[in-house]
């Protein structure tokens, strides 16, 4: 239970910004997570917080004690890699003692702690086991009770579950989090997965080529986001470029009036914000491909000048390959210079659930 | 009804017998059992004249003979006594530097690791006889040091290059685990990393001391006269002597640490750790 302070940290390798600029105040009990695609800085980022890198500049503090200088093992965090780095010499009981071994704790206190924390992690009675006789999910079970068992101000959490499957990787991460809840432990979480971070965390961090594109919750993140990188990172997103003139967005598909001073923008609408209907004549698009996810269908429509949009309907029954179509925009945002400048309001009738059909594009 | 016809229509597959493979198994065995029966057979045979394919008389008169000799006592203890100082002193030297070529870069990191492959690059008689030259000056000729000093030098290639592909293959994750649990770079080492390490080093190890207790002509040439380890003296015994049993019976006897040795190394190391030490 702590509060994180990130300041002003960068990291330079040779030329390479690894992290640039990187400020975050993670508040005392929450799990925030950064997101973001390989290369993007958060393992560095990370591993600077757990003392296994240096940053080049900025500071980190925890609880308003500067640790950028200390070495990992004076810090007070507790990390979980995602290979989960058990020692293969020690069966699990020795794993997670280590480090109240090292603190000099007498044994039977040692014992009390690992036996309630491996209750905590559900595997109980596995004290004498080794590690390659666990299966992946024990395995990072194991790690994360190593860490907690020595009560670590800030849990650091490296792509836990990356090499897990599907539905492990559900299971487990919905466990870790009512264990975070349930200790109240101020907690980092690095993935490159958006439904993990879209599931667990009270906030995420967007980032991009080590720097932070959006600092929000999960909500805020997907419905709002501020930059068109973040529109198109998390979830699916169309991205359309056109013009804004005379008051409307303009581009050989769309024409939508929108109030905001002319100039290039980019228009981003979600697939589920996106229907189409069966078009009468001079049709918007033709339907290049209808796949079937089960709980939906993703229609491909494509353009007569070759751009692609994705619309989500409910089902894929009467959709078919080559149909012409009209789309019909719900709820959309328009970006320009890396920032949002308009949003379609809920009040408009354009995200009304009667899907109404838009002016006849004007060809740019 | 069909399926019952089937049933009992049912044949096993002839056996196939891989003649070629056994063939050449046999042959092989042969060719590497047939001298070690050959030696084996001398040792214990007390008189085994032409024509007879079997000795005429087995016994053990010369084994008697053989350890009754002092030269023969003197000669185990010298050789383990050389074999475990060099042991000792490759250990001391080359696994810091097998850690420091592990973990560090240095100038010089490359050409350094490949020169000690330089000792075994070049004919070992050559090299010998112009570090005796050297060693004479030095008044190390005859000496137990110099002997000491030589077979180290064999030693340093196999207890720098495992130990190093040992190092490396420890898994750096772990030791920053270890430090994000509180351990010092220090208790990482002696926890951590050398446990990791420890069978492939202990493989090194093992066959330094194998490799020196064997080691021949460095011994004859710089120990002569005042030297004589184990593996010198069957060589002499064989050479000089006319008794053929002199240097069955050492031959034998010098089977023993290597198959101890063998032993061990199933015990200690297991499966992969050799190969993983050579890097598989």
């Amino acid at each position: 239970m702590a509060k994180l302070d990130i300041t002003g940290i960068s990291k330079i390798f040779n030329t390479v910004r690894a992290v640039d600029d990187f400020s975050l105040n993670v508040e005392d009990g929450e799990l925030v997570c950064l997101l973001g695609p390989s290369g993007s800085g958060k393992s560095t980022l990370l591993r600077m917080i757990g003392g296994f890198e240096t940053p080049t500049y900025g500071s980190i503090s925890i609880d308003g004690e500067d640790i950028t200088r200390l070495p990992p093992e004076k810090r007070p965090t507790g990390m979980v890699f995602q290979s989960h780095a058990l020692w293969s010499h020690m069966n699990v009981f020795k794993n997670i003692a280590f480090g109240l071994k090292l603190r000099r704790l007498p044994q039977a206190e040692i014992r009390h702690k690992v036996e309630t924390v491996l209750d905590l992690v559900g595997l109980q009675g596995f004290g004498k086991r080794l590690t390659h006789q666990l299966s992946g999910g024990q395995q990072q079970r194991v790690a994360l009770a190593r860490s907690l068992v020595l009560e670590p101000k800030i849990l650091l959490l490296d792509e836990p579950f990356a090499s897990l499957d599907q539905h492990l990787r559900e299971r487990l991460r919905e466990e870790v989090r009512d264990i975070q809840q349930r200790l109240k432990i101020t907690t980092l979480f690095v993935t490159h997965a958006q439904d993990e971070a879209l599931a667990v965390s009270d906030r995420i961090v967007v980032m991009r080529d080590g720097r932070s594109e959006q600092i929000a919750r999960p909500a805020e993140v997907y419905r709002e986001p501020a930059t068109p990188f973040v529109a198109g990172f998390i979830g699916q997103m169309n991205l359309l470029n056109g013009e804004v003139r005379d008051g409307r967005f303009v581009h050989s598909a769309f024409n939508v009036p929108v109030t905001i001073a002319e100039g290039n923008a980019i228009l981003a609408v979600r697939p589920e914000a996106l229907a189409i209907a069966p078009a009468s004549s001079e049709p918007m698009g033709h339907i290049h491909r209808v796949t079937d996810y089960g709980t939906h269908a993703m229609i491909d429509v494509e353009l007569p000048d070759g751009e692609r949009l994705k619309s989500s309907m409910p089902t894929a029954d009467e959709w078919s390959s080559g149909q012409p179509v009209d789309l019909v925009p719900g709820a959309f945002a328009l970006y320009r210079d890396n920032a949002v400048i308009y949003r379609s309001s809920r009040s408009n009738p354009a995200s009304s659930a009667a899907p109404r059909k838009i002016r006849k594009p004007v060809h740019v | 009804m069909a399926a019952a016809t089937d049933t009992q229509n049912l044949v096993a597959p002839p056996a196939r017998v891989d003649f070629v493979g056994i063939g050449y198994a046999v042959v092989l065995s042969i060719l590497i059992i047939f001298p070690l029966l050959v030696v084996g057979t001398w040792a214990f045979t007390d008189v085994w004249r032409y024509p007879n394919v079997v000795p005429q008389q087995f016994g053990l008169r010369f084994w008697n003979q053989t350890l009754t000799r002092a030269d023969v006592w003197s000669a185990l203890w010298l050789s383990l006594q050389l074999s475990t100082v060099v042991t000792l002193l490759s250990a001391a030297i080359c696994l810091p530097a097998a850690y420091a070529f592990a973990r560090m870069k240095f100038p010089g990191r490359n050409v350094l690791f490949f020169s000690f492959l330089a000792g075994h690059a070049f004919p070992k008689f050559g090299l010998l006889v112009a570090i005796a030259a050297i060693f004479l000056q030095l008044n190390l000729i005859g000496t137990f040091w110099g002997v000491v000093l030589i077979q180290l030098v064999g030693t340093l290639l196999f207890m720098i290059w495992i130990p190093v592909a040992a190092f490396q293959s420890v898994d750096r994750r772990m030791e920053e685990a270890a430090r994000d649990v509180g351990a010092s770079p220090l208790r990482v080492f002696w926890s951590i990393t050398l446990p990791q390490a420890g069978p492939t080093i202990a493989a090194a190890i093992l066959l330094s001391f194998v490799g020196t207790f064997y080691e021949t002509e460095g011994a004859w040439l710089i120990g002569a006269p005042g030297i004589r380890t184990m593996p010198v003296l069957m060589i002499t015994f064989i050479n000089n002597q006319i008794v053929v049993q002199y240097g069955a019976v050492l031959s034998v006897l010098l089977w023993v640490p290597s198959f101890i040795a063998l032993l061990f190394a199933r015990r200690v190391i297991g499966g992969g750790a050799f190969a993983r030490g050579f890097g598989a």
